[in-house]
């Protein structure tokens, strides 16, 4: 199946990106890897008039420590992030939670920015940067803002982000190589996550649990990371980790299953971080 | 829109809809036809092919997007290649279709990984599907290629009770 | 040394390993310059009427050469199984109504293939909506009739019992279980989509490229649905990448090509794409079943009874024959002195059914065997240890069974037995043991199956010609049609085996009309035991040949010589002509048709063993021992492949793969992302176990292997899932056993 026909530009900066952006407006899509966009281009649920390439601008390819944080260009791959020294000594989720998205060949062409901006509730990486707590940087034509990730979501597939805006970078703390764990629950390997719960423990100790698929937007288990900063077992804290959720019914899992499976995943997760 | 795309170490150049899609550029501009296409939905790897030597499903990679990159598709490698020569060996194609993108996906993961285990090469090509040969041996291919001992690699996931991934992942740190 | 029985490895190979085959999609025949390319519209609403149909705009698109709808076709619609209802007619594009979602509805033929996508968007078609059936035993209810002119939704009563089951038919057993269960509908899903291209040459003849498993008998479909003689189309099979049983025959598409072609006077090319596939394409399964086992206490099976519906789909295909093969196979491998079966087939608002690996057989071995570890647990014996004690015992062959089959040859015990050694069946009983008493979250299950599968029995006659040429090389044609089961080369090494030439100068050709007008194809296991055995005997009829030729010019008797190393030598001296020389003085060439007369019996046993995560549901095979006994092994290589793909697809139907539809019809499995195809990942390795009974039916003991994995494995591992949780109170579960499934019966079960 091919895509309907369309505009192409492949900007050489971030600036000229974003002013094609500005020119094009509504009719304009990113594309970085491609890999969530031309699957729904090549069946038509989406037909954008210009596509503006930025998976190769070597400006938004980076992994670095800046402070407290490690900031990863917008266009770093699956791939990148996976072999990544920087990130196995200083947030060790990520490159975790990287490696089970998709296949190789997706995760040697997907991009972090193309998953956060791309707002799937099944996706792997933005329950993992929202259980990191971290910080999504857009740039405009108005300049540059941070949006923190818990600020971020606002529904299935939808954002804060305005039309003429570009994720150009994400920030996550630096939460080390330890406590951390991604469960994961697939029918296949490279199938979506029917459920998947990411672990992550922040620099001040805290407990902070990503939920995949259990809602439009990626959610915190709150109920589950409140009970464990009142001392309660992990048994008792996972076996909240449903509250406040609205999972998805679709052919792999009913809310019901989905809200005992969630239960299951985030015990194991916290034992795996806590071990 | 022009593109220069060198395949399989030719320099090819060609103008094209911006909406071409790697593979159609690869079969019908170039006329390489062993790179299949199985599916819609970047699911099936038939069209794997590598880019500056990293295995992409050419399908879902617009032709625009690797203007100016180097491309390698399976009639690159020869029969003696060492994944050819084992894949022949060892059985690891019947109907040939999966085949140039299984190939080109176990090119690509024997690069990144010289030391595969059985289940490295089994998650190695998940996003390959074969509808003939129930994997077995496709994985003793790729195992030979990377110059493993099949059976011994075979009978040690046997052993391994996590051959086939449940929970996918769970690899916190210790 | 025979080379029968030795690891050869392909002679097709190196060309499918650099350059790639050939499929229809790849072609370059010059033949086809200028083609067009056929983009079809289908039908979104699976059960409608059309009250307009507007292809002006997709007319005026570009590229667009010329639009066709329904009212546009001449071609009569098609009655797709013989014996199917006579109102149950398929246009070939749609005219009045639709009833099912992805049937064509009208045909775009454009320049360049981008184009064709395009332009079918513009075409604007008005559906009514009507009520939708897409559950079977609603559909039995006739409430909404997909035929209003049959006035039912039932098929064929063919396979209707008329003399009903006797009331006593289970009053001598002392425990007697019945249950209901789905064989569900699965999709063949081979790794090439359907394809078809078209030209018609200045002498008025049609050649039509083909994916399909066989050429010959597309070629009259085909034809007859043109309205042409079969003499006048020429069927061309490229390389085909895949078929399952999905690609046997025709496919309507490939006359509406045909026609096409003729009426805008230009070769037409026709390659689908998967999500067209996932609807389009004929699907295979789709059973309910109702099986009812009763019998003693001692483990004494008394009386069986398989009741079946089955689902035609929208328009019936050659799905509306194979409850004959699951009433004829139902008693499996047991000695059941009482066996009653019944079945109807009923037509719904869903793709056509037809062949899928296995066709009918599975589905029958899927209930018996699921029936006899349901009568296990009732009596509380080991499920391995009570097929022992019923299966039909090795000096009862040749065994006619109550469903009517008459088995070749079996030694199932002994299947079994090899079976549950190589399992370690104890040791894993005790593992197993141990996980229940510690109350472990993964629980072990251990799943066994005894089958017997009848192969060959859809055409027992196939021919073969084998031909010595001057320059030493050989050509085979064969009226079987591989498509990735590798006849180029086993049929190669039974040439090679008479002739002493290697098999790397044997050329075996097949799918061509022209060159080859008679042949079977390829389905049903058929190939070696029919095919094979042809190329067997035409190699021996043209070693007498050359001997005759021989004598004349070694001045020597008949009864003196032999063939050996690719010429005739006089035995005892150094005196030789060797069949190159032989085939430059006249053609040296002999053909011969072969007639099984009877289909064979492979048989086997399977045991799976499953981890099973109680907490999330989730089931996972570990491993799995395989008996498959199909007589002597010709190529170990291609034979061992076979089982593991047919195991892997057993696995995939226990474990992952359902075609579904939501109430609406409207289907939810329609793409590769969607539908459960395991990758590597999902899959171990395979335990291969050798055991080799020959038939008595052909010359040189071959039964087939094609399906036999699929029809082993797959109750195995049903077995086993449900074993894994049966402790827990579980006593059946439909496949696939999805964790969901699996979470939900547990807790069913603990309520």
């Amino acid at each position: 199946m091919i895509p309907v026909g369309f505009d192409y530009e492949r900007p050489q900066t971030v600036d000229a990106a974003i002013a094609l952006l500005a020119e094009h407006g509504d009719g304009a899509t990113v594309l970085a890897g491609g890999h969530s966009l031309l699957p729904v281009m090549k069946l038509r649920l989406a037909a954008p008039e210009i596509v503006i390439d930025i998976g190769r601008l070597a400006e938004l390819n980076y992994i670095r420590v800046d402070g407290d944080e490690v900031a990863i260009g917008a266009a770093t791959r699956y791939r990148d992030l996976v072999i990544s020294d920087v990130l196995a000594a200083e947030c060790a989720l990520l490159p975790a939670v990287a490696r089970t998205v998709g296949d190789p060949q997706v995760r040697h062409r997907g991009t972090l920015g193309g998953a956060i901006a791309h707002a799937d509730p099944a996706g792997d990486l933005p329950a993992a940067v929202l259980a990191l707590d971290g910080t999504v940087v857009l740039r405009s034509p108005r300049g540059e803002r941070k949006v923190p990730i818990t600020e971020f979501y606002t529904g299935v597939f939808s954002s804060v982000k305005e039309p003429d805006e570009l994720v150009v970078e994400i920030r996550v703390p630096r939460t080390g190589a330890t406590g951390w764990a991604y469960e994961k629950f697939t029918r296949r390997s490279n199938d979506w996550a029917i459920v998947a719960v990411a672990v992550a423990t922040m620099p001040d100790g805290a407990t902070h649990l990503g939920l995949v698929n259990m809602g439009g937007t990626p959610l915190r288990a709150s109920a589950t990371e409140a009970a464990l900063a009142e001392g309660k077992s992990i048994e008792e804290a996972a076996a909240l980790a449903a509250e406040g959720t609205e999972p998805p019914t679709d052919s792999h899992g009913t809310p019901e299953y989905r809200n005992h499976l969630v239960t299951v995943l985030a015990k194991r997760a916290l034992k795996t971080a806590s071990a | 829109m022009k593109v220069d795309i060198t395949v399989n170490g030719e320099p090819t150049s060609a103008d094209v809809e911006p909406r071409t899609l790697l593979a159609h550029y690869l079969r019908d501009t170039v006329g390489l036809k062993a790179t299949n296409i199985g599916c819609d939905t970047t699911s099936c790897g038939a069209c794997t092919v590598l880019v500056d030597g990293e295995s992409v499903k050419s399908c879902t990679v617009l032709a625009v997007q690797v203007d100016e990159q180097s491309v390698q598709t399976m009639e690159d490698l020869g029969i003696e290649h060492k994944v050819t020569a084992a894949f022949r060996q060892e059985h690891g194609l019947q109907c040939g279709f999966c085949t140039p993108g299984m190939v080109m996906a176990a090119v690509s993961l024997i690069e990144e990984n010289p030391d595969l285990t059985e289940k490295d090469v089994r998650e190695g090509l998940e996003g390959n599907i074969c509808r003939c040969t129930g994997y077995h041996n496709i994985v003793r291919a790729v195992l030979v290629a990377a110059g493993k001992d099949p059976d011994a690699a075979q009978a040690a996931g046997a052993d391994d009770k996590t051959v086939a991934p449940g929970f996918s992942a769970g690899e916190g740190a210790k | 040394m025979s080379i029968l029985g030795t690891r050869v490895v392909r002679t097709e190979d190196p060309v499918f390993l650099t350059r790639g085959a050939t499929y229809t999609d790849d072609l370059t025949d010059e033949r086809l310059t200028g083609a067009l390319h056929l983009t079809l519209v289908r039908s979104p609403i699976a059960h409608a009427t059309i009250t307009s149909i507007d292809v002006d705009a997709a007319k005026d698109a570009p590229g667009v050469v010329a639009v066709f709808t329904g009212a546009d076709c001449d071609l009569a619609p098609m009655l797709g199984f013989p014996a199917a209802h006579k109102a149950m007619l398929r246009p070939f594009l749609a005219v009045d109504r639709v009833r099912y979602v992805g049937e064509a509805v009208a045909a775009v033929l454009t320049e360049e293939a981008y184009q064709g996508e395009d332009a079918a968007e513009l075409v604007d078609v008005d559906y009514e909506p009507l009520d939708v059936v897409v559950d079977m035993k609603e559909a039995l209810k006739d409430e909404v009739l997909l035929f209003p002119e049959a006035g039912t939704n039932l098929v064929s009563g063919m396979h209707l019992n008329k003399e009903g089951r006797p009331e006593d038919f289970f009053a001598d057993c002392e425990v007697v279980v019945s249950k209901e269960i789905v064989n569900q509908r699965v999709a063949a899903a081979p790794l090439e989509t359907r394809a078809a291209t078209a030209f018609w040459g200045e002498d008025g003849r049609c050649t039509l490229f083909l994916s399909t498993q066989n050429a010959q008998a597309a070629r009259d479909e085909v034809a007859g649905w043109m309205g042409i003689e079969p003499s006048q189309l020429h069927v061309i099979l490229p390389d085909v990448g895949g078929g399952f049983g999905a690609k046997i025959g025709a496919d309507p598409e490939f006359a509406l090509v045909g026609w096409l072609s003729k009426k805008v006077g230009r070769p037409v090319r026709w390659n689908e794409s998967r999500s067209e596939n996932m609807t389009g394409m004929v699907q295979g399964r789709g059973q309910v079943q109702t099986i009812t086992i009763g019998g003693d206490r001692d483990g004494t099976v008394k009386a069986y009874s398989l009741e079946v519906v089955a689902d035609a789909g929208a328009y019936p295909r050659l799905g509306v024959a194979l409850p004959m093969f699951t009433r004829m196979m139902a008693p499996g491998t047991y000695d059941i002195p009482k066996v009653w079966s019944t079945a109807s087939v009923v037509a719904t608002n869903t793709t056509s059914t037809a062949a899928y690996r296995g066709a009918g057989r599975p589905e029958a071995t899927q209930a018996i065997e699921r029936a006899m570890d349901l009568f296990a647990d009732a009596i509380d014996m080991d499920p391995a240890e009570l097929r022992k004690r019923n299966v039909v015992r090795p000096e009862k062959f040749p065994f006619t069974t109550k469903g009517g089959a008459e088995y070749d040859t079996g030694e199932y015990a002994k299947a079994i037995d090899l079976a549950l050694k190589a399992a370690d069946y104890d040791g894993l009983r005790a593992e197993q043991k141990r996980r229940r008493e510690a109350g472990d979250p993964l629980q072990l299950g251990i799943g066994v199956s005894s089958y017997v599968e009848i192969t060959g029995g859809g055409a027992f006659v196939e021919n073969a010609t084998v031909q010595v040429h001057e320059d030493g090389t050989v050509t085979v044609l064969t009226g079987t049609s591989p498509h990735g089961q590798g006849h180029a080369t086993a049929w190669a090494m039974l040439a090679s085996e008479q002739l002493g030439i290697d098999v790397d100068k044997i050329t075996v050709k097949h799918g061509d009309t022209d060159l080859i007008p008679k042949g079977a194809g390829t389905m049903g296991s058929r190939s070696l035991q029919t095919g094979g055995i042809a190329v067997h005997h035409a190699a021996i009829d043209l070693v007498e040949l050359a001997k005759q030729r021989a004598a004349d010019v070694l001045e020597a008797n008949v009864e003196d010589l032999v063939v050996a190393d690719g010429s005739v030598q006089v035995k005892g001296t150094g005196a030789a002509v060797s069949l190159a020389e032989l085939a430059g003085r006249e053609e040296l060439k002999a053909f011969h048709e072969w007639d099984a007369k009877k289909p064979t019996f492979p048989f086997g046993a399977h045991v799976a063993l499953v981890e099973v995560d109680v907490e999330s549901g989730k089931a996972t095979v570990e491993r799995i021992w395989a008996v498959d006994d199909a007589g002597p092994i010709l190529n170990p290589l291609i034979f061992d492949g076979q089982r593991h793909g047919g195991i892997a697809q057993g696995i995939a139907q226990a474990m992952l793969e359902e075609v579904m539809w939501d109430e609406e019809g409207q289907p939810l499995t329609g793409t590769f992302a969607d539908y459960g195809i395991p990758s590597a990942a999902e899959l171990p390795s395979f335990d291969l176990v050798t055991m080799e009974t020959p038939t008595t039916i052909n010359t040189l003991g071959y039964k087939g292997i094609g399906e036999a994995g699929t029809i082993g494995s797959c109750p195995a591992v049903h077995n086993a899932v449900i074993d894994a949780v049966s402790h827990l109170g579980v006593e059946h579960i439909d496949m696939p056993l999805t964790p969901m499934r699996v979470w939900a019966a547990i807790s069913e079960a603990a309520k």
